[in-house]
């Protein structure tokens, strides 16, 4: 083992990478508060302010609501889609399987601006008029490379045998869907959504290309930058920033209650314990590596 | 076990959707880089002049050199903010898991609202600016730290970080820990242990965490927009340009599709490199 002084020493640096990482959205988060405007130390004139004038906002709520709806189609889409291929991908076999398996992931990996321009271009060249539409078909397609990493994990974790006693028991494919497949995945898809949702309400760079006249609240946000800063953004920023974490200590009780609820079957069926992944761990694979992991 | 009709059931809906709707759409990118604008108008007949204009321009090889430095330099310092804690957090730390989410939290942070977040603070009238006076180390505003290629780089390196962090925090938590016990055994250093037995088994994480750190900045464009000014533009400002004021959309797709070239092809090579060191 190392020293106690080396080890003070990588405690010591590890803090301040944590200071890098959070004190810009502390800095962010104060100035909400700050009277005069953003900028300016130290911050003076306390007041809420700003988040009255954010509350009288209307065209930034209506981002929000344009938001909150590109999101919703955008999650329907890419699970409708995603679970299907996740499934395709796990159990039948066809000409240009590894193709179409790099192809669903690829606008994950590749920088949003590939994948924005790109449809973009489709949608001139097939005449669509760009609108919340265009918006929510783009994130919806870009993301079911998230829906179907997600459901092609859970698949991995589950046991065929109980799809093939429903269907020796007289069940068709149908209800075998229904009633096995989908209860069994229900985590992942849930997982699946609540990530969706996440990425497609923070989405910019496939929205920049596909917006018409209607904005989503990250390119409200990004036209009033380039007019200049207030402490509205400010404070727009850190309810996201509350969202955000909502969000994130919801998936993380759903997660952990699930794979403790998979770990006590395990241990029925199989009469063993069974170390738990550490908790939070399955996370690095779910924003944008665990595609790669996918067999070939 | 599965029937026909259930594998054409989940196999022909999703395959339809995305070659109609990425396949096409990444073909339609290809094509476009092969065309012309001729009067305003996009001219669909095969010419390379796009790629001509490219190679022969130097305004669009500079930038593209300098955006591969730029991402080359937020990854390097990813990879450096990020190893080290990953090694405390994974071998030290007593609430791994706690600390573990909150590298996670940063990502979920909106990602213009951590771009806007260092705009506010790099601002002459800025709070490191106004800090720095308010202490009396400076007295006048430094304006070197908005608007300049350090900016852009500062803010990407706070962005991605956490994506570095990620990958090499799996491959730290897969090394079998009996490896390191049986190095300590044979007498080896603790640093003989890391660089022998440690870094190695790590490197497959390495390799994914600096691919995306690498990939991820070198197509940004809305933070150079909005912190990195004349001098820190990037590749991806000329197409977002060529698309927009300058309408040249094939001047654009044929950089775009270098990129995507770039890109691909450095999936492909890292994606070896991870195989050939995992160890399993």
């Amino acid at each position: 083992m190392m020293g106690r002084s080396k080890g003070g020493l990588l405690a010591g640096y590890s803090a301040l990478v944590f200071a890098f990482l959070y004190l810009p959205i502390a800095v962010l988060i104060l100035y909400s508060f700050n009277g005069p405007g953003v900028g300016g130390f130290p911050p003076r004139d306390l007041t809420l302010h700003w988040y009255r004038v954010l509350f009288e906002d209307d065209a930034i709520w209506n981002s929000v609501l344009n938001s909150v709806i590109v999101a919703l189609v955008a999650v329907v889409l890419a699970l409708l889609i995603g679970t299907p291929a996740a499934l395709a991908l796990d159990r039948a076999s066809f000409p240009g399987k590894a193709l179409f398996r790099r192809l669903v992931l690829l606008p994950l990996i590749l920088p949003g601006i590939i994948t924005g321009l790109s449809l973009l271009m489709l949608c001139v060249f097939s005449g669509m008029e760009l609108s919340l539409v265009t918006i929510a078909l783009g994130h919806g397609t870009a993301l079911i490379a998230v829906a179907t990493t997600e459901v092609f994990a859970g698949l991995q974790k589950f046991d065929r045998r109980q799809e093939e006693a429903s269907l020796d028991l007289g069940a068709n494919h149908w209800q075998t869907f229904w009633r096995i497949t989908l209860p069994n995945l229900r985590l992942s898809i849930v997982g699946a959504a609540l990530l969706i949702f996440t990425l497609s309400m923070d989405e910019i760079a496939v929205s920049f290309f596909l917006v018409g006249r209607e904005n989503t609240l990250p390119l409200e946000i990004w036209s009033r930058l380039r007019r200049g800063m207030t402490p509205e953004i400010n404070a727009v920023s850190t309810i996201i920033f509350l969202f955000s974490l909502f969000t994130i200590i919801v998936w993380y009780r759903i997660r952990t209650r699930g794979q403790a609820q998979e770990i006590v079957q395990a241990s029925i069926i199989q009469g063993e314990t069974h170390e738990p992944e550490p908790p939070g761990l399955h996370q690095v694979r779910d924003r944008r590596q665990r595609g790669r992991r996918m067999p070939r | 076990m599965y029937s026909k009709q259930y594998k054409l059931a989940v196999t022909v809906p999703p395959l339809m959707w995305v070659s109609l709707f990425l396949l096409c759409a990444y073909l339609i990118l290809f094509a476009h880089s092969f065309w012309s604008v001729r009067d305003g108008q996009i001219a669909r007949k095969f010419t390379l002049a796009n790629y001509k204009q490219i190679v022969s321009s130097p305004l669009y090889l500079e930038v593209l050199f300098r955006s591969i430095k730029m991402a080359g330099a937020v990854t390097g310092l990813a990879l450096l903010l990020a190893y080290p804690v990953v090694y405390y957090l994974s071998f030290r730390a007593r609430h791994k898991n706690l600390l573990y989410q909150l590298i996670i939290v940063p990502l979920w942070v909106s990602y213009l609202v951590r771009a806007y977040a260092w705009k506010t603070i790099l601002g002459s009238d800025g709070v490191l600016n106004t800090s720095l006076q308010f202490l009396h180390i400076t007295h006048a505003p430094v304006s070197a730290l908005l608007y300049s290629p350090f900016a852009v780089v500062l803010t990407l390196t706070h962005i991605y970080t956490p994506f570095a962090f990620l990958p090499i925090f799996a491959s730290l938590e897969h090394v079998p820990r009996n490896l390191i016990e049986a190095s300590q055994d044979l007498g080896a250093t603790p640093w003989q242990t890391f660089r022998r037995v440690i870094l190695p088994l790590s490197l497959p994480g390495v390799i994914a965490g600096a691919t995306f750190a690498f990939v991820l900045s070198l197509g940004d464009f809305l933070a150079p927009l909005l912190v990195g000014g004349p001098s820190g533009i990037m590749i991806s400002n000329i197409v977002v340009s060529l698309f927009g004021a300058a309408y040249d959309w094939p001047l654009g797709a044929a950089i775009s599709l270098l990129m995507l070239v770039m890109v691909v092809s450095l999936l492909f090579a890292t994606e070896r490199l991870e195989k050939r060191y995992s160890y399993q």
